[in-house]
C-alpha cells in the first residue's frame, strides 16, 4: 500500500514536470500552429543554468532565478532570430529550421559543459522526507515539484480564463483572424506565448536538476514524451495538457515499477528487468495509440 | 508564380531536357567510376562513404515519397529503416546460431531472402503504425510518428537477445550468387544497382495513376474527396511502399555496416532522412539522392575539421530552411518548379 | 410525374447560439435546375456544405434518390453520384487544367491503384477530359498550371472538374462569383445545356442569371426555406420582398 502511494506520488511529480512542458507546448502549437522540436532546449537550458549558478554561488534562490533568465532569455532570442520567421512557413520548414537550432543548441552546451552529466547537489531544506499521512514518508523535494507544478497548473488555469491577456490567448488559438482583426498585435501575443512557453519549460528544468541527470539531450528525450501528452490532451488545450500530463506520468511510472516484477515471475531477474524497461517505455505509446483509435482529436478538443 | 515568356520557354524546354539528359549521364559515370578514381587517389576509405551515400539515398527518396510527393511529414521514418536492418540481422543471428526464429521461421544469409523479409517487415510496421498515425493530421501527424518511432526503438532496445542497446553483429556479409560481398567495391556495386532499380520503380511509380493522387493529396485533400476519391487508403497504401522503401535501406546497411543497433531508429536519424528530402528539393526524383550526398557529404567534411560540427551544421540548416523554398535544387531551377 | 432526386427533411446546424440551418426542408426534382436565393447569412453555403458530406448536421435528414446519405462521407457520395463547384475555388495548383479534369476523369472510373503505367498518356482519360475542357472553353489552357490561370478562368475549371464526374445532381455554389460579364454569359450558356443532363442545385446572387435558368426557386431567410415556387410566385410573395428590403430590386 505505502509502495502504491509512494509511486503514485512519484508518477504525479513526473506528470507535474511533463505538464510544465507540455502547457507551453500546446500553447504554441494551438495559437501559432509552429512545430518547435527545440522546445526541450529550453528546459535543458533552464536545467544548465541552475545548475551552473549552484555550482558557482551554492544559493538555491539565484540558482533558480539563473535557470529561469537562461531560459527565459534563450526564449527570447530564439523567437526573435528564428521563430519569428516561420509563421507562414510550411511545417516542413520549421521542422527543418528547429532541427538545426537543436543541433546548436546541444552542441553548444557541450561546448561550455562538456558531455559528462552534470552534479546538481540537493537543496539542503529540501533534502529530508515528509510525513504527508501517518506511516507514509516521502521525500520533501518532490512534494515541492508537485506543489509548484499544481500551482502552476492554477495559476494558468486563472490566467487564461480570467484575464485579457488570457483572454486573448485563448482567442487567439481558436480565432486567429478575429484576433488580428481587432487590431491586437499579434506579434507582440506571438513573442509572449512562446516566451511563457519557453519560462515553463525552463522551470520544469530547474526542478529537474536534483533528481534527473543534467546532460546534453535532457530535453530530447522528455520532449517526445511531451508530444505524447500534448496528442493525448489535445493540441492547444491546458486542461487537456494538464490531463494528459497526469496520464502519462502515472501509467509510465506504475508501469516501469510493475513490469519487470510481473515479469520475474516467468523469466529470470536480469532479462525481466531488461524487458520490463523496454517493454513500459513502449507503454505510453500504446496508451497514445488507444487514446487515437476512439478520440484522434485527443481528450479535450480545442474547436478551431 | 513567374509567368514566363511562352516563346522563351518553348525554346527552353528541350534544352532544360537535354541539360537533364546530361546530367543524369554524368551522374551516372561518375557513380560507375567512382572506385577505380578512389583507389587511383589511394583513398579507398570513399568507396565505403560512396556506399553510405547510396544507402541513404534509397531511404530519403523512400521518405520523398510521403513527405515530397504526399506532403506527409512522416518524422518516424527511420523506425522502418531500423526494422529492415534488423530483419537481416535477426535472419542472419539464426542462421549462423543453427535455431529458427520463433521456433518455425529458418534463419537466412541469402541475401535476396534477407531483403524479401526485410521489406516485407518493415511493411508490416508501417501498415499497423500507418493504419492508426494517419487517423490524424497537421502536427499531430508530426508528433505521432515521432512518438511511434520512439516507441519502435524501445521494442529493439529492450530485446536483449538481440543485443538491446549495444547492438547487433553480423559477422558476414549475406550470399548474392557467387559474389565476393565482402570486398567493398563489390558491395559498392551491389547497391548501386539496388538503387538504380528501385529509382526506376519509384520514377514509375509517381508517374502512375497513383501517384498523380498522391500529388493530388498533397496539394488539396478537399478537392479529392470531391472527385470520389478516399484519400486515406491512398495515403495509407503511399506510406507502406515508402516504409518498405526505407526497410530495404535498412537491409543494405545492415550488410553494409555488419552491424544493427536501436540507433539506427533514433529520432535524429528520422530528422537526418528529413533533412536530405529537404535539402535536395522534395517531389524530385533525384533530389534526395543529392540531399543524401549533400548531408554526408557535410557531416564527413565538418568531422574532419572540428568534433563540434553540429554547432556549425545547425545554422546551416536554419538558414537553408528561412532562405529556400524547396531545397537547394530549387536554386539551379526557374520559376516552373520541374515537379514531375 | 417527375420523381424527388434529392429529399431534405429538417436540416438543423447550429454554430453555437448561430442556426446557419434551421429545420430546413426542400425537395429537389430529377432533371431540374433549382435555384436557392436569399439574403447573406441565410445558410446557403452551409446547406450545400452540409448536402455534400462536409459539414454533419445537428438533426434532419438528406435523401438522395431514395436513399438517407447522412452517414455517407463526400468521397461516397460523390462516387453515388453528387458533385460540387466550390465558391473559393479547391483546385490542384501545381498540377495544370488538363490534369485536374482527368484527375477527375480518372476517379470517376474506379480505383487508383494503378502503380506503373504513365497516367499522363492514358488516352481514353486524357481525351475525356479535354472534351470536357472543350465543353467549358478551356481546351487552350489545358496545359497551363492551375496557378498561372486567372480567377475566371479557375472558376471554370471548377465547373469542368464537378461536370467530369458525370454526376446526377451538381451543387453548384456561387459560379458567376468574381466571373466578368463575357464568362458569365458563357457560364450561363453552358448551365442552360446542362440541363438536359444532370439536375442542378444553383446558389447564387445574381438575379437575372437566377431568372434566366431556374426552374424553381427556394428562398431561404434564417436557415429556413420560405417559400419554393417558379420565379413569379417568388417575385410577387410578401415575405420575400420583406426579407430582400434594402437588399435591391428583385
Amino acid at each position: 500500500m505505502t509502495l502504491a502511494i509512494e509511486q503514485i506520488l512519484n508518477g504525479v511529480q513526473f506528470g507535474v514536470m511533463l505538464f510544465l512542458l507540455a502547457a507551453g507546448l500546446t500553447l504554441v502549437f494551438g495559437i501559432m500552429r509552429i512545430i518547435n522540436l527545440a522546445h526541450g532546449s529550453f528546459y535543458m537550458i533552464g536545467a544548465y543554468g541552475a545548475a551552473f549558478a549552484a555550482q558557482q554561488t551554492g544559493s538555491l534562490v539565484l540558482a533558480v532565478l539563473a535557470g529561469l533568465a537562461a531560459a527565459a532569455a534563450a526564449g527570447a532570442v530564439i523567437e526573435y532570430v528564428v521563430i519569428r520567421r516561420l509563421y507562414s512557413r510550411d511545417y516542413v520548414q520549421q521542422v527543418l529550421a528547429t532541427f538545426g537550432l537543436i543541433l546548436f543548441i546541444n552542441e553548444g552546451a557541450t561546448m561550455l559543459f562538456g558531455r559528462e552529466p552534470l552534479y546538481v547537489p540537493m537543496p539542503a531544506a529540501l533534502s529530508g522526507v515528509v510525513q504527508i499521512i501517518p506511516g507514509i514518508l516521502y521525500p520533501a523535494y518532490r512534494l515541492v515539484i508537485i506543489a509548484t507544478g499544481l500551482l502552476v497548473a492554477v495559476a494558468l488555469s486563472l490566467f487564461v480564463n480570467k484575464t485579457r491577456m488570457g483572454m486573448l490567448v485563448r482567442a487567439g488559438s481558436t480565432h486567429r483572424e478575429m484576433v488580428r482583426a481587432l487590431g491586437v498585435n499579434v506579434r507582440l501575443l506571438y513573442t509572449f506565448v512562446f516566451g511563457l512557453g519557453a519560462l515553463l519549460a525552463g522551470l520544469g528544468g530547474v526542478l529537474a536538476g536534483p533528481v534527473l541527470a543534467v546532460q546534453v539531450g535532457m530535453g530530447e528525450q522528455i520532449l517526445i514524451l511531451t508530444f505524447v501528452v500534448v496528442v493525448i490532451g489535445g493540441v492547444g488545450s491546458i486542461r487537456g495538457a494538464f490531463a494528459g500530463a497526469m496520464i502519462v506520468g502515472i501509467t509510465d511510472t506504475l508501469l516501469r515499477v510493475l513490469l519487470p516484477v510481473v515479469l520475474r515471475s516467468v523469466m529470470t531477474v536480469s532479462q525481466a528487468d531488461a524487458l520490463g524497461a523496454g517493454l513500459s517505455s513502449m507503454g505510453i505509446y500504446l496508451v497514445m495509440a488507444a487514446v487515437l483509435l476512439i478520440r484522434p482529436q485527443g481528450l479535450v478538443r480545442v474547436q478551431s | 508564380m513567374f509567368k514566363a515568356d511562352t516563346a522563351a520557354v518553348a525554346k527552353s524546354a528541350p534544352r532544360r531536357a537535354m541539360l537533364r539528359v546530361a546530367g543524369l549521364v554524368a551522374l551516372a559515370l561518375f557513380a560507375l567510376l567512382l572506385p577505380r578514381v578512389a583507389t587511383a587517389l589511394g583513398n579507398p576509405a570513399l568507396i565505403s562513404l560512396a556506399t553510405r551515400m547510396v544507402i541513404y539515398a534509397i531511404a530519403a527518396a523512400s521518405l520523398n515519397l510521403i513527405l515530397g510527393y504526399g506532403g506527409m511529414v512522416s518524422f518516424g521514418h527511420a523506425a522502418y529503416f531500423g526494422v529492415g536492418g534488423y530483419a537481416v540481422g535477426i535472419l542472419y543471428y539464426h542462421f549462423s546460431a543453427g535455431e529458427p526464429f520463433l521456433g518455425f521461421i529458418p534463419g537466412t544469409n541469402q541475401f535476396l531472402v534477407a531483403l524479401a523479409a526485410a521489406i516485407l517487415t518493415s511493411a508490416l510496421f508501417a501498415l499497423v503504425l500507418g493504419a492508426l498515425s494517419l487517423r490524424t493530421a497537421g502536427l499531430q501527424f508530426i508528433m505521432i510518428t515521432l512518438a511511434f518511432a520512439q516507441m519502435v526503438f524501445f521494442l529493439f532496445v529492450s530485446l536483449k537477445y538481440y543485443g538491446g542497446d549495444d547492438g547487433l553483429i553480423v559477422r558476414r556479409r549475406d550470399v548474392l550468387f557467387n559474389l565476393n560481398m565482402a570486398d567493398d567495391t563489390t558491395y559498392y556495386f551491389v547497391c548501386l544497382a539496388v538503387a538504380v532499380v528501385y529509382h526506376v520503380v519509384f520514377w514509375r511509380l509517381v508517374g502512375s495513376q497513383f501517384g498523380l493522387v498522391l500529388g493530388g493529396i498533397r496539394q488539396n485533400e478537399r478537392r479529392l474527396a470531391a472527385i470520389g476519391i478516399s484519400t486515406y487508403r491512398y495515403k495509407l497504401v503511399a506510406f507502406v511502399i515508402a516504409g518498405a522503401g526505407a526497410g530495404l535501406a535498412g537491409a543494405l546497411m545492415a550488410n553494409f555496416a555488419k552491424f544493427v543497433s536501436p540507433d539506427m531508429l533514433n529520432w535524429s536519424r528520422s530528422g537526418e532522412l528529413m533533412i536530405m528530402v529537404i535539402l535536395g528539393g522534395g517531389a524530385t526524383l533525384l533530389g534526395p539522392a543529392v540531399g543524401a550526398v549533400l548531408l554526408i557529404g557535410l557531416e564527413t567534411v565538418l568531422t574532419g575539421w572540428t568534433e563540434h560540427w553540429q554547432f556549425y551544421l545547425g545554422p546551416i540548416l536554419i538558414l537553408i530552411a528561412l532562405f529556400t523554398r524547396d531545397g537547394i535544387l530549387s536554386l539551379f531551377k526557374d520559376g516552373s518548379g520541374g515537379r514531375d | 410525374m417527375t420523381e424527388t432526386l434529392l429529399r431534405i427533411a429538417n436540416l438543423t446546424k447550429r454554430f453555437g447560439s448561430l442556426a446557419a440551418s434551421d429545420g430546413l426542408s426542400l425537395d429537389v426534382l430529377d432533371g431540374e435546375l433549382h435555384a436557392v436565393i436569399g439574403p447573406n447569412g441565410a445558410g446557403k453555403t452551409t446547406l450545400i456544405s452540409q448536402l455534400f458530406g462536409e459539414i454533419v448536421p445537428d438533426d434532419g435528414a438528406i435523401w438522395f434518390a431514395g436513399r438517407n446519405i447522412n452517414a455517407l462521407s463526400t468521397a461516397e457520395r460523390v462516387r453515388i453520384g453528387l458533385a460540387r463547384s466550390f465558391q473559393i475555388t479547391q483546385l490542384l495548383l501545381d498540377y495544370t487544367a488538363l490534369d485536374n479534369v482527368a484527375l477527375a476523369v480518372q476517379a470517376h472510373r474506379g480505383h487508383s491503384f494503378r502503380f506503373w503505367a504513365n497516367a499522363r498518356r492514358d488516352r481514353p482519360v486524357r481525351e475525356r477530359a479535354l472534351e470536357t475542357l472543350a465543353r467549358i472553353g478551356l481546351e487552350r489552357r489545358a496545359d497551363t498550371a492551375v496557378s498561372e490561370m486567372s480567377h475566371g478562368e479557375q472558376k471554370q475549371l471548377e465547373l469542368a472538374i464537378a461536370l467530369a464526374t458525370r454526376p446526377r445532381l451538381l451543387l453548384l455554389d456561387e459560379p458567376m462569383a468574381g466571373l466578368g460579364p463575357a464568362e458569365c454569359a458563357t457560364t450561363v450558356e453552358l448551365l442552360r445545356g446542362l440541363k438536359s443532363e444532370t439536375t442542378i442545385l444553383l446558389v447564387e446572387h445574381d438575379m437575372e442569371v437566377v431568372f434566366a435558368l431556374a426552374d424553381r426557386i427556394s428562398v431561404l431567410v434564417n436557415g429556413r426555406c420560405v417559400i419554393t415556387g417558379t420565379a413569379e410566385d417568388v417575385r410577387n410573395d410578401e415575405t420575400v420582398r420583406t426579407a430582400y428590403l434594402g437588399e435591391g430590386d428583385l
